[in-house]
């Protein structure tokens, strides 16, 4: 009866031995190389000398070679083109505890702390975001919601009409404006703040809360913490 | 004291924070629990996950049924009692307090300075008659 093989399964495609274990094994070293036994058998590949190749196949199978060989030349070679629509952009999903006038906190940046007030997500998948600016310096501003703490904190901002405001709204403007902030935008500013800030005012506290940063005490730990 | 009736506080698994009665005693180690009216199932505890508490259900017979059980621990209105004790109402402040959202704590900020301006305002007046 033959035996089993050496090196048998753990799970499938995990094999028990390694290759140098089932070399060690086999103990093929051991054995005798008996000469003139490759004689008789003629090598697979080689072509024997009557069928020549034809000097197209040559020349096609060394273009073939080189290219394999030379990265530079691979790039040259056109990688075939995906299939329409499958690199098409998905809008970016909103974290389920975002929602419009939600309280956030900014994590990273020069407003890190600070408490604002969510108004919409734009196309760019970026939320749109204000301190409000009155009241603790955080102008209307684009964040990652990566870079965010939502909490469970809601200002009821229904009817504030941030509908003007887009991307192109934070498209850099040319330098050739002499002043820093353009007089459009601070008329927006402050036309969106005071929609917010009466808001704002209807709730205890809350002005006073966006007005202070968030920071951590003794003893508190972010991922212990409820937001 | 380990009894048939003893109310425990149950500390580890499913029903943590809850209390329940000893119903029947297993071992050294074990016994088997009930708590009808705090949603506790029959089941076995080990005495190192459980709590004893001052309170005992009176006239509990051994390995009683759970309606029996349920009909006595309301009849000496247990639950009530536990929940009045100021362990008890520790347990829920804690609970409480881990519950407050950023807003909540800040508030809870905004008390304590308040509170503790008025204490200090009160003190400062007692020193000054105390200097006087």
């Amino acid at each position: 009866m033959s035996h089993s093989s050496r090196s048998s399964l753990l799970k499938p495609g995990v094999s028990r031995l390694s290759r140098s274990q089932v070399f060690a094994r086999r103990a093929l070293y051991k054995k005798k190389k008996v000469a003139g036994k490759k004689e008789a058998k003629p090598a697979r590949h080689q072509r024997p000398a009557s069928a020549k190749p034809s000097a197209t196949e040559d020349i096609t199978k060394d273009l073939k070679k080189s290219l394999l060989f030379n990265p530079s030349q691979v790039s040259a070679i056109k990688a075939p083109s995906h299939p329409k629509g499958r690199k098409a952009l998905r809008p970016t999903k909103l974290r389920q505890s975002i929602t419009p006038g939600s309280v956030l906190i900014i994590l990273a940046g020069r407003f890190r702390g600070k408490r604002v007030v969510f108004l919409k997500q734009l196309d760019s998948g970026l939320l749109l975001v204000t301190g409000p600016y009155k009241i603790n310096g955080v102008p209307l501003r684009r964040v990652n919601q990566a870079y965010v703490a939502a909490t469970s904190t809601k200002i009821n901002i229904e009817g504030v009409k941030v509908s003007t405001i887009n991307d192109s709204y934070f498209k850099r403007e040319s330098e050739a404006t002499e002043e820093k902030i353009s007089a459009q935008k601070v008329a927006t500013q402050k036309e969106v703040d005071a929609q917010i800030i009466s808001k704002v005012n209807e709730v205890q506290h809350l002005s006073s809360y966006l007005s202070k940063p968030f920071s951590l005490s003794k003893g508190q730990y972010p991922h212990q913490l409820k937001f | 004291m380990v009894e048939v009736g003893r109310v425990v506080l149950i500390t580890h698994g499913s029903s943590a924070g809850k209390i329940a009665v000893i119903v029947d005693i297993i071992d050294h180690n074990r016994a088997i629990v009930e708590g009808p009216t705090t949603g506790v199932p029959r089941k076995e505890v080990a005495f190192r996950r459980v709590t004893l508490t001052d309170l005992v259900v009176k006239r509990v017979p051994r390995a009683t049924g759970s309606t029996a059980l349920k009909k006595l621990i309301e009849k000496q209105d247990i639950v009530a009692s536990w929940e009045k004790s100021a362990w008890a109402q520790k347990l829920a402040a804690r609970k409480t307090r881990q519950n407050l959202s950023d807003f909540d704590r800040f508030k809870k900020m905004v008390l304590k300075q308040k509170q503790r301006a008025l204490v200090n305002k009160e003190f400062k007046t007692l020193k000054k008659q105390v200097k006087a």
